[in-house]
């Protein structure tokens, strides 16, 4: 393969690793603060991809479905936390598993309600169907770029927000000593809701950004989820910073497997995962306690 | 003592109606019935780790997996081979991958134990689907193992082989059962009761924890794999969603329907959840709508399961 390929296939890995973290980060901090295990955080992404496929499909626009989907996903993961997981935050990991499972069994039913049970592809936004000159001989799709642009911005948001403001530094202190934060007069229960609709709408604009790359089809959302826990066993449980690298890893790591080692490819990241096991059980980029 | 003798009683009476049931149902029901003891044992074997030793794995459904396909690596194609041959097979196979599998992922606890155990299920799930190991995504068709011995075999027509299955499951269940109920008896189950209150209590005292969890691993593993020759041996066709973590879940929630402390809660959970699918597949197209009504229906009202409801009745 020449150099451009390979610059290429390495964007392509960027741009999946960052999509990746669209939808750990909110895995890892739901279990990082409120101790949830969210199976059902990958048909959150799946609900993403069909609420663009659907848009693209009525309105001929992804434009649309974009700021709205941030803002549903909001709503959607305030209300799953309000009326559902709020009330299993002291439960055992067993009900919430189960809980959790029973949503992507409703979730996938309503898939095949509204959309149906087939593959279906996702066009590109015309504004953005066009390839963009990197060097001289080597230009790389502008969606991919405008992708790649809009999870490095969201990821930059999420960052800003956890370590330098107020909310954040709840966020932190609820995660690690939530009776203090408690007592200190915070209203911890906010916090909740507000980590469930950030985490929530993360995983739905992924899944929006997501549908044009890789179509729509039933049951999208449980390999992004399983690969996302990869992510979340790599970075440490509850780190962003350790999400956000494992999930470039993982996103290189798969990309580059699946051109140079097409036969083991699959397995890569699962053997990538038990060495990492292995040498540290809590994770790369655990924070030492 | 006298609850502890009218329980052994009401399960032999529960086994002796099973034993029964080919007697008076029609080939359909002989089939589903089968169906049900093999989620039964898939179940009892899972909840050798959740229900014993409290460590909760979506990864189980992998060994179960690889028993069924090691049934179909092992049958000549055209030719016929004995359960006699497949069945210690299968588990060997399932509790070496076991033993891989655990060693690894019992290094963590919790949260993170649940996600490894689900990473390491679909590795051997896209193992089956991807590589050249298994037969493809949609599955493989093979001949079923036969009931064979030192070059004779029983020649059986249809109905015939489905009940001599069915009493194989049966068999192979009430052994199962019967054997972890002895086995929980133990010192080794009152050192895993022990893991499961007060794991540094029991590593205080001087026992190695981690041995004891890597054990209840393996066995639950190579139950699992007899559950999975016997899925392969009844169905003559395995396909990589044997493996996959959908198949843990449900097993999952057979032992949450039925109840987790107690063993025959798990068994009855699987005879529910499989007529539960059932009766969902007769009156409506959508199955997972209702089976994720169910489940969530659990969940919220029945912690104890359905052997908890007995269990408080007596109480009371």
């Amino acid at each position: 393969m020449d150099l451009s390929g390979l610059l290429a296939q390495i964007l392509n890995g960027l741009q999946y690793g960052l999509l990746l973290f669209l939808i750990s980060s909110g895995l890892t901090l739901i279990f990082g603060i409120m101790g949830i295990i969210n199976l059902a955080h990958g048909s959150l992404f799946m609900v993403g991809a069909y609420a663009a496929f659907l848009s693209v499909k009525s309105f001929g626009s992804l434009w649309l479905a974009l700021p709205l989907g941030l803002i549903g996903g909001a709503v959607l993961g305030a209300l799953l936390e309000r009326f559902l997981f709020r009330y299993f935050y002291r439960r055992e990991h067993l009900d919430q598993v189960l809980l959790t499972f029973a949503l992507i069994l409703l979730f996938e039913e309503l898939r095949s309600i509204v959309a149906g049970n087939g593959f279906h592809a996702v066009e590109v936004p015309a504004l953005l169907d066009f390839s963009v000159a990197v060097t001289r001989d080597f230009s790389y799709s502008a969606y991919r770029l405008f992708a790649l642009a809009i999870c490095l911005v969201l990821a930059a948001v999420l960052f800003h927000a956890i370590h330098r403001t107020r909310f954040g530094a709840m966020i932190r202190a609820g995660a690690d000593k939530p009776e203090m934060v408690q007592m200190l007069g915070i209203d911890v229960s906010r916090v909740h809701v507000a980590v469930f609709a950030v985490g929530t709408a993360l995983a739905v604009v992924a899944g929006m950004l997501a549908a044009p790359l890789y179509s729509v089809y039933p049951g999208m959302g449980d390999g992004f989820l399983i690969i996302s826990f990869v992510v979340v066993v790599i970075g440490g449980i509850g780190s962003v910073g350790g999400a956000f690298w494992a999930a470039l890893l993982i996103g290189l790591v798969d990309t580059l497997g699946k051109v140079f080692l097409p036969s083991v490819a699959g397995i890569a990241v699962y053997v990538l995962m038990a060495a990492v096991l292995l040498l540290r059980p809590s994770g790369l980029f655990a924070r030492t306690q | 003592m006298t609850a502890a003798r009218n329980e052994t009683w009401a399960l032999l009476g529960g086994f002796a109606l099973l034993a029964l049931l080919p007697l008076v149902a029609t080939n359909f029901y002989v089939t589903l019935a089968s169906s049900a003891l093999v989620a039964a044992m898939l179940a009892l074997s899972l909840n050798l780790m959740v229900g014993s030793l409290g460590l909760v794995s979506l990864g189980h459904a992998a060994f179960f997996g690889a028993a069924a396909y090691t049934v179909y690596y092992l049958v000549p194609s055209g030719g016929s081979l004995s359960f006699l041959v497949t069945l210690p097979a299968a588990i060997l196979v399932a509790s070496l991958a076991s033993l891989v599998i655990g060693a690894i992922s019992l290094r963590t606890k919790g949260f993170f134990f649940l996600m490894v155990t689900l990473a390491f299920g679909q590795m051997v799930f896209f193992l089956f689907h991807d590589t050249k190991l298994g037969g493809g995504g949609d599955g493989v068709f093979f001949t079923r193992p036969g009931f064979s011995a030192f070059g004779w075999e029983i020649r059986l027509d249809r109905r015939a082989r489905g009940v001599a299955t069915y009493y194989l499951n049966l068999l192979l269940l009430a052994a199962m059962f019967f054997g972890l109920r002895a086995l929980l008896q133990t010192l080794f189950g009152r050192v895993v009761a022990g893991i499961r209150a007060n794991e540094h209590r029991m590593r205080a005292l001087g026992y190695d924890v981690y041995r004891y969890k890597l054990a209840c691993f393996v066995l639950s593993g190579a139950l699992a794999g007899i559950a999975g020759h016997m899925w392969a041996m009844q169905k003559g066709v395995v396909n990589p969603e044997l493996a996959s973590w959908h198949n843990s879940a449900e097993a999952l929630l057979m032992i949450l329907l039925g109840g987790l402390r107690s063993l025959h809660g798990p068994i009855l959970g699987a005879i529910a959840y499989t007529g539960i699918g059932e009766i969902a597949d007769l009156l409506t197209e959508r199955r997972k709508l209702v089976e994720g009504l169910i489940i969530l229906a659990a969940v919220l009202l029945l912690p104890q399961g359905i052997a908890g409801i007995r269990l408080k009745r007596g109480d009371g």
